[in-house]
């Protein structure tokens, strides 16, 4: 400390120098405090349950008294559980079909919100966005309520025109019909939006110049527009992928996976599994598969834009 | 005039035709929840109520404890989105303005949790609530949702596009980092803590998922789980259903009026997609 008042070249520089030190230091910790209780949020409601499921499913755990490590068995039993593989396959069969729908319509009725040749978007924008305010439990009890067999509106219309009642509860691939429409409609507003904001941000002047020199509506939404849309559209397919993938709330209310338990998709039978059974074990190596699935499909789709992008 | 037609006829055609099929479930819906329950399965079903009634309200709101059911959902919603507000805007702020390996690491986490969502978990998360001591309580529902990778990803996108030197600044004039970020960066991202606010309260009013494992005593119910409650019935009182649902709604569409504007111009692409 004497030798800094003595020296004047010493006295100016260390008090920066220290100065800088202590931003330096400030740089270091500030960073830790603003993340501090995401970190602990994260670890307590993401990490931590999936170390405890990956545990669980090497045990009997029901729930109640400890587990007890049993390998590899509910693997094994899983692996030869008819059921699993019914729900498994119900659940990609509906992923399937339902990311495709989703997206054309989205993207279809984003584009159609925004062309300049369409009157009225602004009141239409409105009615295509209200599904959003509705709740997937609510989502379920409209499309149950439209689409039921004896009561509802939709078979009603039918026997009016001569056809019989449409059995949408007692049949499983129309319930999964009913299902894929209200989960369509429920999730265009979502999808929409961000196609909408993708859209605006495309430049007026390639349309404009593709437009002089004659190309087709069409043509000019296959070769400009969607190229230019590929981050979005990857976002889009990703996200509904994954919703599709955990379905859950909305069919509890539409018709609980039913009839039986034809619909019962890898959420419900989770669910099923670890909560009305108890069986925790049994539930969490099904949940372990169904992440690894979701991983996997992730991983592949990323891979996919990653490719697209180079292109 | 037929120019004009032919260049606006069939986008406005078929425009109108979807915003109708998409009108229609709803408004269904919505007029059923007027009719009085005789007339709800009278042949032949017709679009509006013969006789307008409030029956079907006055019945669901005096057999569920809705005033309970809104107070819990209302409660919930409004201190989990300002949690969220808060914990996102330093979590997003953290991962734009420093640079540090464990923040790549961490963002990655954030990452993940997007494709781990919890309905995956269900069995294991129900312990972890348990062991915390959290089961059956509001906050229960409350804490584990504040953290969410959208609202994370918006922040910090909107942070990276503030100039680094604005930062600088204050640092030389000797404004330390936790100041800096609270009385000069946190205003300017208030779009999009409106943004995420909206959003936020709308994904916690209509959630299912965390009151289903959190919540068992009645008194405790949101919304959510009170129209499951009767919908799960194995005889639905459709009259009743229609009713509690439709209430359920208002204060959503309340929202979206006055919001209107922030919500259909709101690019979460910016938030989502790197």
């Amino acid at each position: 400390m004497a030798a800094t008042t003595q020296d004047p070249e010493v006295a100016t520089a260390t008090p920066r120098r220290r100065r800088q030190a202590s931003i330096r230091r400030g740089q270091t910790i500030a960073p830790l405090i603003f993340i501090a209780a995401a970190v602990v949020l994260f670890a307590l409601f993401f990490l931590w349950p999936g170390a405890l499921g990956l545990w669980y499913s090497f045990t009997d755990y029901r729930g109640v008294g400890d587990p007890e490590f049993i390998g590899v068995e509910n693997y094994a039993a899983l692996f030869q559980d008819a059921t699993f593989y019914s729900v498994l396959g119900r659940t990609a069969f509906y992923t399937l079909l339902s990311v495709p729908l989703h997206f054309v319509i989205s993207l279809g009725i984003a584009v159609l919100v925004t062309t300049r040749s369409a009157i009225g978007k602004v009141p239409a924008r409105v009615v295509f966005f209200m599904p959003w305010l509705i709740s997937p439990i609510v989502n379920g009890v409209i499309w149950r309520w439209l689409f039921g067999e004896n009561f509802g509106f939709v078979n009603y219309v039918l026997s009016v025109v001569g056809v019989d009642a449409v059995p949408w509860q007692t049949d499983a691939n129309l319930s999964l019909a009913v299902v894929l429409f209200a989960s369509s409609w429920g999730g265009t507003a979502f999808n929409m939006l961000l196609f909408m904001a993708a859209l605006k941000n495309i430049p007026r002047s390639y349309l404009e110049a593709a437009e002089i020199d004659g190309a087709t509506g069409w043509q000019r939404f296959r070769h400009i527009t969607l190229p230019l849309l590929a981050p979005t559209s990857f976002l889009v397919v990703l996200l509904t992928t994954i919703g599709s993938m955990k379905e859950f709330a909305m069919i509890q209310a539409l018709n609980g996976g039913g009839p039986g338990t034809e619909n019962m998709l890898m959420v419900q039978y989770i669910y099923r599994t670890g909560f009305e059974r108890s069986e925790i074990g049994y539930a969490s190596a099904a949940s372990m598969v169904l992440m690894v699935i979701l991983i996997v499909v992730a991983v592949i789709q990323m891979r996919f834009d990653k490719g697209s992008d180079q292109s | 005039m037929m120019t004009k037609l032919r260049s606006y006829g069939p986008a406005t055609l078929l425009l109108w035709v979807l915003v109708l099929i998409y009108l229609f479930p709803v408004a269904w819906f919505i007029l059923s929840s007027f009719k009085p329950g005789s007339e709800l399965f009278s042949l032949p079903l017709s679009i509006l109520p013969e006789n307008w009634t409030f029956s079907g309200y006055i019945t669901a709101w005096n057999r569920f404890n809705f005033a309970q059911y809104f107070f819990n959902t209302g409660l919930v919603a409004v201190v989990t989105t300002v949690l969220t507000v808060f914990v996102s805007a330093m979590t997003g702020y953290a991962l734009a303005k420093y640079k540090a390996k464990w923040l790549s690491v961490f963002f990655i986490c954030i990452l993940a949790t997007t494709m781990l969502p919890t309905e995956v978990i269900m069995p294991s998360t129900f312990v972890v609530i348990r062991d915390l001591g959290l089961y059956n309580q509001l906050a229960g529902i409350i804490v584990p949702s504040v953290i969410t990778a959208t609202g994370i990803f918006m922040f910090r996108q909107y942070f990276k596009t503030v100039p680094d030197e604005l930062l600088e600044a204050a640092r030389i004039d000797g404004v330390g980092e936790i100041r800096a970020f609270f009385s000069i960066m946190l205003p300017l991202a208030k779009p999009i803590a409106v943004t995420l606010a909206i959003f936020s309260f709308q994904w916690r009013w209509n959630d299912y998922i965390w009151p289903l494992l959190v919540l068992n005593d009645p008194n405790r119910y949101t919304l959510q789980l009170a129209l499951r409650s009767i919908v799960g019935a194995d005889n639905i009182d459709w009259s009743v259903l229609l009713s509690a649902s439709v209430i359920s709604l208002i204060p959503m569409v309340v929202l979206f009026f006055v919001f209107q504007k922030q919500i259909m111009n709101a690019d979460m692409n910016s938030g989502l997609k790197d």
